[in-house]
């Protein structure tokens, strides 16, 4: 499916926040573009992530497919629960697909995950196909966890979960971070937590183990604004996530680019094999309440929602860029 | 109560006379205090297996807050013996990360009391993981340390967690006696690739058993969830785990002279719990009595009592069970309150009696 665009048109519709800087151009055909992102906020470190990113047609798609089957994957079981197929507990991703994605692109499948319990979108990024994922929420033997884990228990190869108590996944993650320390290879844990997680004690914890033992941990706080009902500013004395760590440097990023994340992913990835822990602020949001049994709506306004879906999300601002960048067509991304 | 070292004499008088001691069917060959057997437990599963580390408060360079891992740090060094901050919650979270990407963790509660603060970790990573993922994940990790009171430390050092630990699927939970115990079943805990908790008791640390040549080879490892017949006997059956299994052994010695013939079981594990021996003991003497350091409310008495009750032993039971047990109370500090708290000698005896109906009136505390 070759994409043609012509020189002319890419100079057309620039946005507000994204530019184009068209390389490699061949006329009609397009197969690698930059891009600029956001600025990152740093912590203890003199110098961030590039800001100017290049980005393959083909890795763009790959993203923007990745971030749609999740999307689709969670609106689905946003369905599926409330006819009843899906019961328990199901926390819902959509609205956050750039950071596992974004996080992904930068990993090697010897590099570890571990998260919490909104861990669907992250399930499938490491390897667990839709229809596993699906299979467990509906409690059957074919899920990957033969139905026995459920919605917040879903493992793979290098990913260990999904797990059900807030912040105890963190000292997990520094467990196997020390793992790939002791075993001298030259991989990463990446250890994600929410914004409600981030006061935990047990991050304190495992952030100066971490530190003193310099371990390859890269700290992820996916902060959606709001731990369950309660916003970042009624939960956290500080709300810098990413300076949460003290000692451990930070960096606060896009987490609505999913381009922004991958290149904070690979420069962490970079600090966190030379250099010991570091810890990632990913500001993104959640469409749905925190999980099914929440409508989201009590403690935050629907224009919220609405701006945010608007203006901020993930998969609609990349189509944009691959756009403007000549990788698609408005057709080929059925834009109406 | 005192320990009691043994000196050579005695142990020559128990091989010629009668059989004190539990031993395997080797001649005796030496003695051994506890310590130093869960120390060469450690260094040699150690030395077989690269992947197997300690870590915990105070076990590299101060050899061990009770010098169980005394000499180790000096051996395998910093990456293998690890000292850790005092923040149970995060260590033994990372233990258990590390248990899960492949490594072995020997993960040292300074007590299980400070296992408390880490407890989601023990049963919410460890024990349950292996089973929500349908088997994918394994957690080969060793969480050790005292269990249980010790003397004059006061009510928040000296809980006994058995009961707790027993009641999670998922864990292994193991609590020896002797030194063979704590040599064969700490290597099988290092071995299994279960998460197992290993509950030892720093009375019996200083506590010296005579080990037979079997139980001194590398590959010495005793079945986790199969008890032991300390002492053989036909008249009552007296269950006990980790310490009071010594305290059964001086009743029976007791009650040998007024004629009474007391089986006394080790029990070793706690879960799995070998209720079979049990019930094959008290199919044999029909009359049970079960002692345990630890508080009487859904205890251990408590779960072989309902065991019992269930199988087929109970129709043999010719007199209720009768559990000795610590009192319902938070651990006292004064000596005379504290051995008021914990089931003595006089307490099994009387117990025994009790339920063979004896009369005890000449008995004194």
């Amino acid at each position: 499916m070759a994409l043609r665009k012509s020189f002319s048109v890419l100079l057309q519709g620039v946005k507000q926040n994204t530019k184009v800087l068209s390389t490699n151009l061949h006329r009609n055909y397009s197969s690698e573009s930059t891009f600029s992102v956001k600025p990152y906020d740093l912590h203890k470190l003199e110098q961030g992530p590039n800001s100017t990113v290049s980005c393959t047609k083909d890795d763009a798609i790959k993203y923007y497919t990745q971030m749609q089957v999740i999307r689709r994957m969670e609106l689905k079981a946003d369905q599926l629960y409330k006819q009843k197929v899906i019961r328990g507990f199901c926390h819902l991703y959509d609205g956050q697909e750039a950071c596992c994605v974004g996080i992904e692109a930068s990993l090697t499948p010897e590099d570890d995950v571990i998260t919490a319990y909104r861990a669907h979108g992250w399930a499938y990024i490491r390897g667990v196909p839709v229809s596993k994922v699906l299979a467990e929420l509906f409690g059957r033997k074919l899920g990957c966890a033969k139905g026995k884990g459920g919605s917040m228990h879903m493992y793979h190869h290098n990913f260990y979960g999904g797990n059900g108590i807030v912040g105890a996944q963190v000292p997990l993650g520094a467990g196997i971070a020390f793992a790939h320390k002791y075993n001298n290879t030259k991989s990463v844990c990446v250890t994600l937590y929410g914004d409600g997680a981030a006061n935990q004690g047990q991050l304190f914890e495992a952030y100066n183990m971490a530190q003193l033992w310099n371990l390859p941990c890269i700290f992820v706080c996916e902060n959606n604004r709001y731990g369950m009902g309660t916003s970042v500013d009624r939960a956290a004395a500080s709300i810098s996530y990413y300076t949460r760590g003290d000692y451990i440097p930070g960096i606060r990023v896009d987490g609505q680019d999913v381009l922004a994340v991958r290149e904070a992913t690979k420069y962490a990835k970079e600090h966190a094999v030379n250099q010991g822990p570091i810890l990632m602020e990913l500001v993104t949001y959640r469409y749905h309440g925190h999980s099914m049994s929440d409508p989201g709506t009590s403690y935050r306004t629907r224009d919220e929602v609405k701006e945010v879906r608007q203006n901020l999300d993930p998969i609609s601002s990349f189509r944009d860029k691959m756009m403007e960048a000549g990788f698609v067509t408005k057709q080929e991304v059925k834009v109406s | 109560m005192a320990l009691r070292l043994i000196k050579p004499g005695e142990i020559f008088k128990a091989f010629i006379g009668r059989k004190h001691f539990s031993t395997t069917n080797k001649a005796l060959t030496q003695t051994m205090y506890v310590r130093d057997a869960l120390n060469s437990a450690m260094d040699e599963e150690m030395q077989r297996d690269e992947k197997v580390f300690i870590l915990g408060e105070e076990v590299a360079q101060y050899d061990g807050a009770y010098k169980v891992s005394r000499g180790l740090w000096r051996k395998y060094g910093d990456q293998r013996v690890i000292d850790t901050p005092i923040t149970e919650m995060g260590f033994a979270g990372i233990a258990v990360g590390a248990a899960m990407a492949g490594l072995k963790p020997i993960c040292e509660f300074m007590t299980f009391n400070f296992s408390m603060q880490a407890i989601d970790q023990v049963i919410n990573s460890a024990a349950k993981s292996h089973y929500m993922s349908a088997g994918f994940v394994k957690v080969p990790i060793v969480f050790r340390g005292p269990n249980g009171a010790a003397a004059g430390v006061g009510a928040q050092h000296s809980q006994c967690f058995a009961a707790w630990y027993g009641h999670c699927p998922g864990l292994k939970v193991i609590s020896p006696y002797s030194s063979e115990d704590c040599r064969g079943l700490l290597k099988a805990a290092i071995r299994d690739p279960n998460p197992v908790v290993f509950l030892e008791n720093e009375l019996m640390y200083g506590q010296a058993f005579p080990v037979s040549e079997e139980a001194m080879s590398e590959d010495f490892v005793i079945e986790i969830g199969k008890a032991k017949v300390e002492r053989p006997g036909k008249h009552i059956t007296l269950v006990a785990h980790s310490k009071p299994v010594g305290l059964c052994l001086e009743a029976a010695e007791q009650l040998a002279s007024e004629g009474i013939d007391c089986e006394v079981i080790n029990m070793r594990s706690i879960r799995p719990l070998d209720i079979e021996c049990v019930e094959k003991s008290v199919m044999k003497t029909n009359h049970l009595v079960t002692v345990e350091g630890g508080w009487p409310m859904f205890g251990i008495g408590s779960e072989i009592c309902a065991q019992i009750m269930e199988g087929q032993a109970f129709d043999y039971l010719d007199a209720p069970v009768v559990r000795v047990t610590g009192a319902d109370v938070p651990m006292p500090y004064a000596q005379i309150l504290e051995d008021g708290a914990l089931p003595a000698v006089k307490d099994v005896v009387l117990s025994v009696k009790k339920t063979l109906h004896i009369q005890a009136a000449a008995d004194r505390a």
